[in-house]
Parts: structure tokens; C-alpha cells; sequence
């Protein structure tokens, strides 16, 4: 496991998404009404949307290209859809407001 | 102790709730019911098929005298309520009874409406009401021959075949020229009364009574014409009042009927009114449907249950009158906004109607064939969008035979036939949809398979594949909202943002009780489109609302990559512009450059990153190539070149696009300026055409090149260039104020008519007024790409977070 530090809460405006590149690897910062934050992999797996583009509603983004719904919480593809995006940990140093994302060591390797 | 639950009234409206309540809380209450009518609760709209002999008295009772017992109800008969003491709780009857209540339905229902012309008190003139009037008539008819119906109405009629069969002659007067006008227009009208003429029926059509005759009984009635017509019997069937005699005793507010809010409460605590003798928001029903259907909210709420309350009803009708089939529902009249499809077939004696406005099926009249009633009063309530379908909704998918049934033609697909285009489910997919899953409406169907879900226009096939896996009543009617997150509409949301003067979206789910709380990426554009043109000002624009592409002022490629297209107004450009155009190209390795059909550059395949530091080498205005906004303005060079060329049409293109650029807009709008009627800007394939012509200008709308091809229609003809921007401007406020959310001006002014939008343009005042809203929304905008330069927050949006090489190279 590896811990990225990727910037700060506030770098993110809430309902939006900022993008992380790790090599080839994009993943999404979320951050979600109330300020939780939340990431996957930016990439859907319809058509291999932007999904930091979406509209976030809760806790799903709709994939701008044709409209997939897919879950923040564990990266699934809402129903009629079927498929799932990776879910990566991330999380906020409450004194100093540091974004942390954490990452599977093979990941990081990999890409 | 139970609570005391007193029911005025033992007709069918009052009983229908109490056994609704039963099936929710059996045994919440002490029931009394008390009626005027010496019998059980039977059922009145059968009383026509007594009187035509297709059914007996005894069939018709609803509920006998055990189900009250049964059921712990305690009825009085025979005794009509004629006080009602709130303060005290208590109710009296002309029969010395003195009842406590803790709760009071009245269901007084209406009374029988009585010509108030000389002689209408003689023996021998009757209305047709209850279970006495059925049977004075079938009295009279044993010992009297001539009757005269007064009232060409539903009920009318059927009192008329009802004597016919008592081998009575009868003759129904009328005072329209026209029977049944109120549910049936002119063709249909005319067919019916062929038939029942040669059933044996006369009429007597644009006829006022003046005076009923005759020594003691009636032996005739006059005319105010002069003419006359014999008669032995008269039966009155002209309409009904709300009966509200006892609710005024009790000091209940009363209109027509007796007022009633959502809930079927009055104005006095805990006294509810349903039925005939109910007035709605303004609507008194006649029909027992909709009566049902206020019972059931009384049921609910009297047993402690949630109900969102009665919203009013659709009705339809149906004439019960052997060997002729009529329908009737909704709107079935033309009027302005409306249009219709009609079918008439002389051979077989058929007529079917279908009135739709705004794309929605509002009315329908089927005389001979109603086999497709049941379908086309589904479509009218629940709204469903029909637009360019809309001769299928008569016709069938082939326009042609119209004896098949939509769910007849749905049997015949094989089951890999496609039904959703957009998204490529076919019938079996959707069938399998139904049976496996249970989905029962369209909606359904759409959540579980996407079909539907995109352009729409398969959801009157959708619904017939319902229809034929479930049966006609098998299938859930859901009134649609403009996305699944909520059932009201475009003018119903609009309506609220303005009355409540709601200015976030935040504000409008909540108030409005959206399902999800933050909403789909259906309604979130829309509402911020909404709250952005009735609160200019107050209205803050939502960026996480927008679409990709209007929120980062780019037109995003499917592989990530974005388009930008400089603002070249009026298709005009300068060797300075072209060359700068070339060097950005040059420098940020523009994978392709490429003319639009907009008579302008776009620079494809740009990282996101890149985009803000290419504007800013641009330096030129966004084209807003991405938005639902004004696009282009294409003209042709006019008369500054063109040896046809009449008017200048560059300038008038340039000075229109400088006008109205940025503006936002339901969908995205495309004008064009041609400097001569040869058209070479294509100015009548876009929503705001300009075709000039010798001394003038002709205004064309609505047109599109699209997905479906739509020529313009002409608004006007005006004399100058400033006339042409106040009609522009007024036109464009107009469809900004009226259009729905994502819909072009095509399929917008198909919706509401042209005649619509030309009466709202026709006064200059109102073009002024609509102009002075526009320019204060203009004054608002801002450059975007500018702003995006200089605003740092907004800059840091286009670049990523954070970026790390891979662990491995490092």
C-alpha cells in the first residue's frame, strides 16, 4: 500500500472532481455534498468517459458521454448498466486539510 | 371508546369511501350512515339499464341491507339530515334524530335539474334521478304513448332508448343545434343521432321550452319558437346541481358545490364532502370515476394513512346504449393550440378523433369502434409525450389500417425486433422485462432496460408491448415529470420557482419534494436553465449543474479531447484572425482543423489543459460551439458583394450575433441572414431565419436541419434592420420564457402553435416588454474563456491535481 499526497480539501469545490495521474493511471477526486471525498478510477467502463466530467448527484456521477450511472461509494454501475470502476481509498488530514490517496502497491507498480 | 364517523348520504360516492375505509382500518370507527332514499346503496348510473329493461332493480344494488349489518354499520333509510351543529358535533334529521359525530362525510350528492317553466309542477313531469323517477316511467309507459325527453345530453339519451324500449314513442328536445355537445364534437354528434334515429328516436334540435301544457296532467309542450309537440309524459334530463342545502345550514363554504382543498375537507374541522355534491378547484364531477377516486383520499386519511390528496381528474364517458358504441374524454373540441387526427369510415359507421396539444394526446372521441378507448384514455392521463408519433396514436405504426390495436401490431413483432432505437432493446428484451422483473409502466421499463430513456419516441410502442404482455388494465399509469426524480412538469416546476421564488436548485427539490435529493443529470440542467431565466438575477449559475461541455466551455471528443471554436461573427473574418488561429494551431499541435457548418474554424482534439492557455493565445470570444445558446449566425455576403443581393446581410448577421451572443437558451438556437430570397444562408432550416427582400425583411421561424428536417414558418414581414432585432429579441425571450428545457424551437413551436407565438408578438408593447427582459439577461453575461483566464479558481479546474510519474520509473 502506498499514500499519495495529492493536495488539499479545498482544492476541490463540492458536486465537482479533480483528476489525479499516476502514469497512465487517472483517478477521479470527488467531492461530495458536506465535503467527503471519494475516488475512482476516471474511466467508464461503457466507453471510457471522463467521469470526472459527470454530474455529481449524492453520491453517483453520471459518465458525460451516454449517461451512465455509476456509484461513488464502491464504484458500481447503477441498473439498467452493469459493470463497475475501481475505488480507490482516500482521505483528509483533518488538521491540515491534506488529501491523502491511498494505493495498491502492485498499482502503482503496474502502471 | 371508537371514534363517531357519520356519513350524510347513502349513494354511491359516500358508501364507496366507507368501504375503502373498512379495507384500511376495519375497525377504527362507529359508523352511522344515513340516506333519504328508502333503500340500500344501489347503483344510479345503472338506473338506464332498468329502465331499458337489461337489467332488473335488484341487480343494481350495490350493498344490501346485510353488508351494512355485516359490517357493524348502523343505516338509517327514509331520513334526510337538515342540521348540522359543528360547534357541538352534532347532526339532526327530519326524522327527531339527534347523532353525535367525531368525524362527518357529507355525500349529499346533486339533485335533478327542473326547468323552471310554467307547468313543470303537473303530473306526468319527471326527472330522471333515482329509483322512483325509473319507475313512474315504466308506469306511464303501460297506459301512455308519447314522451318527450327534455335534454339531449348522456343521461337524456339514455332515459330516450330507455322509453323506446317501453315501447313509448319519444322525441328528445334539445336546445343546441347538436346532441351530446358536450362530449362529442359535430361529426360524431351527427352519427349518433343517424343511429338513434333509426332506432326509432326524433329529435327536436335548437328547441327552448316555453311553457308545458295540459288540463291537469301535461298533454304538451310549446316552444319558444311557437311550435308544439304533444306529450304524456316529460322527462327532464338537463343536468344535475350539486345538492348543498344541509352544507349552507351548517355555514360550509359553498361555490357551485361545496368548496373542498386536496384532502376532501370543508372549511369546518373535521367535516369531509365527496361526491356530486363536491366542488374541487372549481370543478364540480358528474361521473363516478373521479368520485371514486376522492373517496379513497377520505378512506386514507380517516385511517391515519399518508395520501399526497385528490389533484383533480380526467374524465371520460361512455354512452350506455345498445347498438351504438361512443366514447368520449378529455378535451374533444378543436381549439387554438390544438390539432387533431381524425378518422371517418361512412361504409362502417366509424369515427375516431384524437386531440393533441403540446405533443400530448388531451382528448379523443370514437364513435362505432371504441376498442381503443381504454389506450387513448391511458395516454390522456398520464401525459405521455407523443411528439412525432402522433399519427401512430390513431393510425398505428404504419399509418394505415386502423382497425389494428397497437398491442394487435405488437403481437405480430418478432421478438429481436427493436423497439428503442437509441439504445437497441428489442420487444423480447422488454417482455422479458415485464415477466422477470414486474415491470408494469413505461417508466418501469425504462429504469430497468434504458428503453424510452433517450429520444422518447418509443414509448407509445413501449406501451402497447405493456398492453399486450399485461392487458389494457394490467398496465401502471404514471404521470411523467421532466426526469424520473419527480412527477410535475415543465410549466408546473416553472410555475413554482416563480410563485415561491425559488433560486437554487437545492431550493426547488426540496420544496418540490424531488426523489433524489441532489437530483439526476436530467433535472439538474434544466433547473438551473429555469431558475436562471425567471431569476436573473437572484439566481446564481450552478457550474456543477452544467453539462461537461458548458462547464468547461468546450465541446468534449470521445476520447477525452475537447474542440474549441472561436467566435467569428457572421461567418467574417480577418487575415490577422485566420493567422493567429493558424499559430495557436501550430503551437498546441492541433490534431485537426476543420470548417463548421456554422461558417466557422474548430480546432479538434485539445487536451483539457490546454484549452485556457489557448484562448488566452486566441484572444478571441468563445464561439459557444458547446452550448444551449445562440451558435451561429450564418449569412451569405448580401448585398456588399452579391449582384442579386437585396440588403445587407453580413451586417445584419454580425449585428444580431453581437447582440445575442451568450444568451442562454432552452436548447441550442441557430440563426441565419440572407441578403435575397435565393436563400443561400439557408436561413429557413433555423430557429430564427432572415431573408431579406426588396425594401424589407421577411422573419422566419422555427426551422430546423437536423435530426428532423423542418422548413421555417413565417412570422412576419418587417421593414428594418431595428425591426429585425426587436422581433429577434422578442422571439427569443418568448421561446426562453416558454420552451422546455433541451427542446429546439421546432418541436417547441409545434408544441404551442404558431398561432400562439404570433399573438404573443403581434402587439409592439408586448415585443418591448419581452425585449426589455431579454436585454437585462444580456447585461448579465460575461465572456466565458476571459473569465476562465483570469479567474485563478476556475483556471485550476483545466489542469490535473496532482501528477506522479509511475513508482517504477523513478
Amino acid at each position: 500500500m502506498k499514500r499519495i499526497h495529492i493536495g488539499y480539501e479545498t482544492d476541490i469545490a463540492e458536486k465537482r472532481a479533480r483528476v489525479v495521474r499516476i502514469g497512465e493511471l487517472e483517478i477521479a477526486i470527488f467531492k461530495l455534498t458536506g465535503g467527503e471525498l471519494k475516488a475512482i478510477e476516471n474511466r467508464c467502463p461503457h466507453k471510457g468517459g471522463k467521469l470526472s466530467e459527470g454530474i455529481v448527484c449524492d453520491h453517483h456521477v453520471f459518465c458525460p458521454l451516454h449517461d451512465w450511472k455509476i456509484s461513488l461509494k464502491d464504484g458500481l454501475v447503477q441498473a439498467p448498466d452493469e459493470g463497475c470502476v475501481t475505488s480507490y481509498r482516500v482521505e483528509i488530514d483533518g488538521a491540515s486539510g491534506e488529501v491523502w490517496l491511498h494505493l495498491p502497491e502492485e498499482q502503482t507498480i503496474a502502471s | 371508546m371508537k371514534k363517531k364517523l357519520v356519513l350524510v348520504g347513502n349513494g354511491m360516492a359516500g358508501v364507496n369511501c366507507i368501504e375503502q375505509l373498512l379495507k384500511l382500518a376495519p375497525n377504527r370507527y362507529d359508523i352511522t350512515i344515513i340516506g333519504s332514499e328508502p333503500h340500500p346503496n344501489y347503483n344510479r348510473i345503472l338506473l338506464s339499464s332498468v329502465l331499458a329493461g337489461d337489467a332488473d332493480m335488484k341487480d343494481i344494488v350495490i350493498n344490501d341491507w346485510s353488508w351494512y349489518e355485516e359490517n357493524h354499520i348502523t343505516l338509517h333509510t327514509g331520513q334526510t339530515v337538515n342540521a348540522v351543529d359543528s360547534e357541538r358535533k352534532i347532526i339532526s334529521t327530519d326524522g327527531g334524530l339527534k347523532l353525535p359525530y367525531d368525524e362527518l362525510i357529507i355525500a349529499t350528492g346533486s339533485n335533478a335539474f327542473m326547468l323552471p317553466v310554467p307547468g313543470a309542477d303537473k303530473p306526468g313531469v319527471i326527472a330522471f334521478r333515482d329509483i322512483k323517477d325509473c319507475e313512474t316511467m315504466m308506469e306511464t309507459a303501460k297506459s301512455y304513448r308519447k314522451a318527450v325527453v327534455i335534454g339531449g345530453g348522456l343521461l337524456g339519451l339514455e332515459a330516450a332508448r330507455g322509453l323506446l324500449n317501453l315501447n313509448m314513442e319519444v322525441t328528445v328536445v334539445h336546445k343546441h343545434p347538436y346532441i351530446m355537445e358536450r362530449q362529442l364534437d359535430y361529426t360524431a354528434s351527427t352519427m349518433l343521432r343517424t343511429e338513434l334515429e333509426q332506432q326509432g328516436m326524433k329529435f327536436l334540435l335548437s328547441k327552448n321550452t316555453e311553457t308545458i301544457y295540459g288540463k291537469k296532467r301535461v298533454s304538451g309542450l310549446r316552444f319558444t319558437d311557437g311550435t308544439e309537440e304533444e306529450a304524456d309524459l316529460v322527462v327532464m334530463a338537463i343536468g344535475i346541481r350539486p345538492n348543498v342545502a344541509l352544507a349552507r345550514q351548517a355555514g360550509i363554504t359553498i361555490n357551485q358545490g361545496i368548496v373542498v382543498n386536496d384532502f376532501l375537507e370543508t372549511n369546518l374541522p373535521n367535516v369531509y364532502a365527496v361526491g356530486e355534491c363536491v366542488e374541487h378547484r372549481g370543478v364540480a364531477y358528474g361521473l363516478v370515476a373521479p368520485l371514486y377516486e376522492q373517496g379513497a383520499v377520505i378512506a386514507k386519511r380517516l385511517a391515519g394513512l399518508e395520501t399526497d390528496g385528490y389533484h383533480g381528474s380526467v374524465v371520460s364517458t361512455k354512452l350506455k346504449v345498445s347498438g351504438v358504441d361512443v366514447f368520449s374524454a378529455g378535451v374533444y373540441a378543436d381549439r387554438p393550440g390544438t390539432r387533431s387526427i381524425r378518422v371517418q369510415d361512412d361504409f362502417d359507421g366509424v369515427y375516431k378523433k384524437v386531440v393533441i396539444q403540446d405533443g400530448k394526446v388531451i382528448g379523443a372521441v370514437l364513435f362505432g369502434d371504441i376498442t381503443d378507448s381504454s389506450r387513448l384514455f391511458k395516454m390522456i392521463r398520464t401525459g405521455e409525450d407523443v411528439t412525432g408519433h402522433e399519427k401512430e396514436v390513431l393510425l398505428g405504426a404504419s399509418g394505415g389500417g386502423a382497425k389494428k390495436s397497437g398491442a394487435d401490431m405488437v403481437a405480430e413483432m418478432p421478438d429481436d425486433e427493436i423497439v428503442c432505437g437509441c439504445n437497441g432493446i428489442s420487444k423480447g428484451a422488454i417482455v422479458s422485462a415485464i415477466n422477470e422483473k414486474g415491470c408494469s409502466s413505461v417508466n418501469d421499463i425504462k429504469a430497468c432496460t434504458k428503453a424510452g430513456g433517450s429520444c422518447g419516441g418509443c414509448k407509445p410502442l413501449i406501451g402497447d408491448v405493456l398492453t399486450y404482455v399485461l392487458g389494457a388494465d394490467g398496465v401502471k399509469t404514471v404521470k411523467e415529470g421532466i426526469c424520473g426524480c419527480t412527477t410535475l412538469g415543465r410549466d408546473e416546476v416553472v410555475e413554482s420557482i416563480r410563485s415561491m421564488h425559488l433560486t437554487t436548485s437545492k431550493e426547488v427539490m426540496n420544496v418540490l419534494g424531488w426523489s433524489n435529493t441532489e437530483g439526476c443529470s436530467k433535472c439538474r440542467p434544466a433547473l438551473n436553465y429555469y431558475l436562471g431565466m425567471v431569476w436573473p438575477d437572484d439566481h446564481e449559475d450552478e457550474r456543477e449543474s452544467r453539462f461537461v461541455n458548458e462547464r468547461n466551455h468546450a465541446n468534449i471528443q470521445k476520447d477525452g479531447t475537447y474542440s474549441v471554436v472561436p467566435r467569428m461573427y457572421g461567418g467574417v473574418t480577418t487575415p490577422a484572425d485566420l493567422q493567429r488561429i493558424a499559430n495557436v494551431a501550430i503551437k498546441y499541435d492541433v490534431p485537426l482543423v476543420k470548417m463548421t457548418g456554422g461558417q466557422r474554424i474548430d480546432l479538434l482534439g485539445v487536451k483539457k489543459e490546454d484549452l485556457p492557455k489557448m484562448w488566452e493565445d486566441l484572444d478571441m470570444p468563445s464561439g459557444y460551439a458547446y452550448g444551449k445558446t445562440l451558435r451561429t449566425v450564418k449569412t451569405c455576403v448580401g448585398e456588399t458583394f452579391c449582384r442579386f443581393g437585396t440588403q445587407d446581410a453580413m451586417g445584419m448577421g454580425i449585428k444580431m450575433e453581437k447582440k445575442f451572443e451568450r444568451l442562454p437558451t432552452p436548447a441550442k438556437f441557430k440563426m441565419a441572414v440572407s441578403g435575397c430570397p435565393r436563400n443561400c444562408a439557408e436561413a429557413t432550416i433555423k430557429d430564427f431565419g432572415v431573408v431579406a427582400i426588396d425594401g424589407g425583411w421577411e422573419l422566419y421561424v422555427a426551422g430546423n436541419g437536423g435530426t428532423k428536417l423542418r422548413g421555417c414558418d413565417l412570422l412576419t414581414k418587417v421593414k428594418t434592420e431595428d425591426d429585425v432585432m426587436e422581433w429577434c429579441g422578442a422571439y427569443m425571450q418568448y421561446y426562453r420564457e416558454t420552451g422546455k428545457y433541451n427542446e429546439r424551437t421546432s418541436e417547441w413551436l409545434e408544441r404551442i402553435g404558431l398561432d400562439t407565438v404570433k399573438a404573443a408578438l403581434e402587439k409592439q408593447e408586448d415585443r418591448l416588454a419581452l425585449v426589455a427582459r431579454i436585454e437585462h439577461s444580456l447585461s448579465l453575461t460575461k465572456e466565458p474563456w476571459k473569465e476562465i483566464i483570469e479567474e485563478k479558481a476556475l483556471n485550476a479546474t483545466y489542469v490535473p491535481l496532482a501528477e506522479e510519474a509511475p513508482a517504477s520509473a523513478r
